[in-house]
């Protein structure tokens, strides 16, 4: 529905999108999330013609929307776009979220009727002759919302909403994007720097890296299997170790990591230079045992560098020849006794080894 | 010292029993004062508006000039209405020389540009955020204007507060162009509040001088108020 061919923006000398190709579907929500700076809000801006490509096009429904000015107005009137910063109207809510409906002429008693259903959607029923301003920062961008919904665009663009709020409001506007994108079938295109609420609001994630789709795939596909190190990094894996492809057999490599063997689910022939991406959640730490074998995973001896605690776990790195971390329950690391300095074995199947071609 | 103190009792019984010269010359100057405050908001805001939303070469200096302007001098602005008006002037055939008409127009040249200005920073101070969500909701470029217009509407009110503020309170080309003229009838005398003053307090009557003083505080305080009072609402 929405298409990106190859679109760049510069502000001056700063070239913030590089390059954005790619699609969204009708009907799905599309997260694109990526470090700040990446471009998010200025690839949102584009497609709602807040701002104008330096190169490449967008399309919606095949129409190059930034083509023909004298389309852009009935165009922009097929999305509703939430900013990060919460912004209301300095007058009452009801006013607020009635302000797109004047805009098309909409008559009073609609009007009324749509801006009571879309204050009641977004949980401000009875808040109609509040001022605005007067609201907090999750019940102001509710108010944003509601302002953007009230008008039944085909598209909804939400630029970070969710950056400034406290967990209940944000827990609450992903719950409305969800119903919002389930219940209309709105196309939802949401720009997230928090990869956890990508991966959860997402049927498709782009990840915006310098200025150009670093990745695009369902959350599952970026989570697990990223394109790229960088990607890798961004989604949270912790362990990222350099190699080369030293044997191959069905699917599975041996891969050198200076002077330690790693065997990895890779499709790269020998000779290859890869960087392994290893979650910690799929690596398992136990007590050294001497003489322990297994076909086809990885047994790394090593010492134990570090325990750091994190909420209710503790993060332990080994040092294998190169740093491995792992997530344990404060429980399991007392059981297994473990303490800086001790020797251990780190344990993870080949499958949970995903290489990927250093850039 | 007695003299001051005698002169506030007399400046209180003046004001307490409506004492009729009084009145007369500060309705004069309300009334002068607040058409040319009229006058120049229905230029000023649009004005401000179009170089605000314009783009045009020379934007910025020209902001710069109207803020120069903030500091017109009052005896230069009445200097240059005279010129243009008296007899030997290119308006001279008006005949509007020592008018209230005149002080009006002296006046509205003189807060024309701190209201401009005023109304300029007022919209260029609606958050960007505004801007981007008036947009975003399908503004037509008027629907744009007039909204954003409304968003600055309490700092544009502010402004013609000031523009009004400055109007009553300026004495340089109120003289120059009314000529402080008490004439039989309310509607050709040219004597203001702040004229009068200066006249009154040339002549020695202090408690007359005083009197006039305070009803223009008032009025000032009045019109403050009043704006606060709409600010807050």
């Amino acid at each position: 529905m929405i298409e990106f061919d190859n679109v760049s923006k510069n502000f001056g000398d700063t070239r913030v999108l590089t390059g954005v190709t790619g699609e969204v579907n009708r009907g799905e929500i599309f997260t694109v999330i990526g470090p700040s700076g990446a471009g998010k809000s200025t690839l949102l801006r584009l497609i709602d013609l807040l701002d104008v490509p330096a190169g490449g096009a967008i399309r919606i429904n095949g129409l190059d929307i930034h083509a023909d000015k004298e389309k852009s107005l009935s165009v922009r009137r097929m999305m509703g776009m939430v900013f990060q910063k919460p912004a209301v109207f300095n007058t009452t809510v009801t006013e607020n979220v009635a302000v797109g409906l004047r805009f098309r002429g909409v008559s009073k008693s609609e009007t009324r009727k749509l801006t009571e259903d879309a204050l009641a959607m977004v949980g401000l029923a009875g808040y109609g002759e509040r001022r605005a301003r007067t609201l907090s920062g999750g019940e102001m961008q509710r108010v944003a919302l509601a302002r953007a919904m009230v008008i039944e665009p085909e598209i909804l663009l939400l630029d970070e909403p969710t950056a400034n709020l406290d967990p209940v409001s944000v827990a609450m506007i992903e719950d409305l994007v969800v119903r919002i994108n389930r219940d209309l079938g709105t196309t939802v295109i949401f720009s997230t720097h928090d990869m956890y609420q990508g991966q959860r609001l997402a049927h498709r994630i782009g990840v915006l890296m310098d200025g150009a789709f670093a990745q695009v795939g369902t959350p599952r596909e970026v989570f697990t299997l990223p394109a790229s190190r960088e990607v890798a990094r961004f989604v949270g894996i912790e362990n990222i170790v350099e190699g080369v492809v030293v044997e191959r057999e069905d699917g599975t490599a041996v891969v050198d990591a200076g002077g330690v063997r790693v065997r990895a689910r890779s499709p790269f022939p020998r000779g290859e230079r890869v960087s392994l991406c290893i979650r910690s959640e799929e690596i398992r730490i136990a007590p050294a045992i001497r003489g322990r074998r297994v076909s086809d995973g990885n047994i790394l001896p090593g010492t134990v560098t570090a325990v750091v605690p994190r909420g209710p776990f503790s993060r332990v790195t080994v040092d294998c020849g190169f740093p491995l971390s792992s997530v344990l329950s404060w429980k399991a690391a007392e059981d297994l006794d473990i303490r800086e300095g001790g020797r251990v074995e780190v344990v993870f199947a080949a499958e949970s080894v995903h290489a990927v071609r250093q850039g | 010292m007695y003299e001051i103190i005698e002169g506030f009792l007399e400046a209180a019984r003046l004001i307490v029993t409506f004492d009729p010269d009084v009145m007369a010359i500060a309705a004069r100057s309300i009334i002068i004062s607040f058409t040319a405050t009229i006058i120049a908001t229905l230029i000023a805001v649009p004005l401000g508006a179009a170089i605000n939303f314009g783009t045009f070469p020379g934007k910025k200096n020209l902001v710069n000039l109207i803020q120069t302007l903030y500091s017109l001098p009052t005896v230069i602005v009445g200097l240059l209405i005279f010129l243009l008006i008296s007899r030997v002037g290119p308006f001279g055939f008006l005949r509007l020389l020592f008018t209230p008409t005149a002080m009006i127009v002296a006046q509205t040249v003189l807060i024309l540009p701190i209201m401009t200005g005023l109304t300029i920073s007022a919209l260029s101070g609606v958050d960007p955020v505004i801007r981007d969500t008036l947009r975003s909701l399908g503004a037509t470029r008027l629907q744009f204007l007039v909204n954003v217009l409304k968003e600055a509407r309490f700092a544009i009110l502010a402004s013609v507060a000031v523009g009004f503020g400055r109007a009553i309170s300026e004495v340089g080309a109120a003289i120059l162009v009314g000529g402080n003229i008490a004439a039989s009838s309310f509607a050709s005398s040219t004597r203001v509040l702040t004229t009068a003053i200066s006249l009154e307090t040339s002549m020695g009557n202090i408690s007359q001088s005083i009197a006039l003083g305070i009803v223009l505080l008032i009025i000032a305080l009045g019109v403050n108020l009043a704006i606060t009072t709409v600010q807050h609402r």
